[in-house]
């Protein structure tokens, strides 16, 4: 692995996967430079970067993994209220949630608390 | 420095408590988690050496989590209760069928009795046959009516005094807002009980009241639960999905805001005024199960679709005009008259056929989701 590139794991669980093709597993090569506005299309170089953290993942997920409902994903730039996120099986409140940068071979989990049953 | 457990000092902490706030270990996670529910079972008084107790499962997270902490707790502290699993089965093609795999897995996991009852064999019909009837609109009121009572029968049937059931945190204060936001009062002063009971009848209670969704959540995925979720296929109940997402936004503002929204609901007391408009209970005339008119509401519900009259259980104009049309139809499918206070338990695997003076039991009107 080059070292501009960074391999991660993601994970989607209690039901979330349903909007992400019923795929739980992801393995994922990213930059380890993104653009510091999240923005997740192909960038010009000359703008501003930033190293590769949990709010740029949240929005590659919704950009190329995410199948429907964005809305039920994302909600004012980061994941909607309800959907815990892990990062190494530790809460990202622990972390510094979308600011937390991710290192090779993280591993980060999504699960949604919203489905009843 | 490495930050450490709030509470042990000791071990690398992996959740943040939305209760306190605290930074804790895996361990103690699992400790405080379980023992809160210890200290509510205990300061309800909810159980008595030797009850028998259902579980009722859905195969959601909720569900599942109670079933493994009352095996836990039962086993850890010497509780003597004899545990059941019970499950309704609504008769939904791709939702319940699929959720019912993973209740019959905690079957065999925590070596628990499984009881499934099914829609069609109370009603002689499934949710899929009532929504082919009566369409989307009005569907989740016969999906409840009919579910309270299977679980009431069910809970007959296998002959115990008390079910459990896994509404934790976030769905008491969710119903406390929906209380307010409705303007209903009566409802309000009682929504918040963790236990709701009348003479004779089968206990109904929360021993999660007081757990947050996310650490159920939490403890099931560190302590590798399988559940199943998918939401329902049909159409969700959209005024409490909007009181879902308030909350989880004020939840994301002050992680507090759940407990102190029972708080409030709790600390209430609503006067004899807001109460006494709640109808007098009834006994209902063809089952015997508790009604506020001649007929309960799942008779009501249930002879409106045997007639193709599907409103006649949902407004209080439909249900006037299936009056107005005719006195009732012979042969029509009714639900077998029902007895609550069977002395001895029955056996599980019959079906209540019994006839005779029902007691009726209290069911509170609280709104409750039916949680996993």
């Amino acid at each position: 692995m080059s070292e501009d590139q960074i391999l991660l794991k993601v994970e989607f669980g209690g039901g979330l996967e349903l909007l992400f093709s019923n795929e739980k597993k992801h393995a994922l090569t990213l930059p380890a430079r993104v653009p510091a506005d999240n923005s997740t299309s192909p960038a010009p170089s000359e703008k501003e970067t930033k190293p590769l953290d949990i709010a740029y993942l949240i929005h590659w997920l919704r950009d190329h993994r995410l199948k429907e409902r964005a809305e039920l994903f994302m909600e004012n730039d980061t994941v909607r209220p309800g959907i815990l996120v892990l990062i190494n099986d530790t809460d990202w409140e622990l972390e510094g949630e979308g600011g937390y940068e991710i290192k090779d071979r993280d591993e980060i989990v999504f699960i949604s608390t919203l489905h009843g049953g | 420095m490495p930050r450490l457990c709030a509470l042990c000092s000791t071990q690398r902490p992996i959740l943040k408590r939305p209760k306190t706030g605290q930074q804790i270990c895996k361990d103690c996670f699992f400790y405080v988690f379980e023992t809160e529910v210890h200290n509510t079972i205990l300061e309800a008084k909810l159980f008595q050496p030797g009850d028998r107790v259902a579980i009722g499962a859905s195969g959601g997270k909720d569900s599942t989590v109670l079933a493994h902490v009352m095996k836990t707790l039962n086993d850890r502290y010497d509780y003597g209760l004899e545990l059941f699993l019970l499950s309704i089965d609504e008769g939904i093609t791709g939702y319940r069928d699929d959720s019912l795999e993973t209740v019959k897995q905690n079957q065999k996991e925590y070596n628990l009795p499984l009881k499934i009852l099914s829609y069609n064999e109370f009603y002689g019909w499934t949710m899929d046959s009532i929504v082919e009837e009566v369409g989307r609109r009005n569907n989740c009121t016969f999906c409840g009516v009919f579910r309270r009572q299977a679980l009431d029968r069910g809970a007959a049937m296998l002959g115990v005094d008390h079910i459990v059931t896994g509404h934790n945190a976030d769905d008491v204060a969710e119903t406390v807002l929906m209380n307010i936001m409705r303007g209903d009062i009566a409802r309000l002063g009682r929504c918040t009980a963790i236990c709701t009971q009348g003479e004779d009848t089968i206990k109904r209670s929360k021993p999660f009241k007081y757990t947050y969704e996310k650490e159920i959540v939490m403890y099931a995925y560190f302590k590798r639960l399988t559940y199943f979720s998918t939401e329902c296929i049909y159409s969700p109940d959209a005024y409490r999905g909007h009181a879902r997402s308030f909350l989880k936004m004020l939840e994301a503002a002050r992680p507090s805001a759940i407990i102190d929204i029972i708080y409030s609901g709790e600390a209430c007391e609503v006067g004899e005024e807001a109460t006494k408009e709640l109808k007098e209970r009834k006994t209902c005339k063809r089952c015997g199960y508790i009604a506020s008119n001649d007929l309960c509401k799942a008779c009501t519900l249930l002879e409106g679709l045997e007639r193709g009259m599907g409103n006649a259980g949902i407004t209080d104009r439909g249900r006037k005009q299936l009056e107005a049309s005719g006195p009732t139809p012979d042969g029509l499918r009714t639900i077998p008259f029902f007895q609550m206070n069977a002395s001895t338990p029955t056996d599980a695997t019959s079906s209540v056929t019994t006839s005779g003076q029902g007691s009726g039991a209290r069911i509170s009107p609280v709104v409750d989701v039916s949680a996993g």
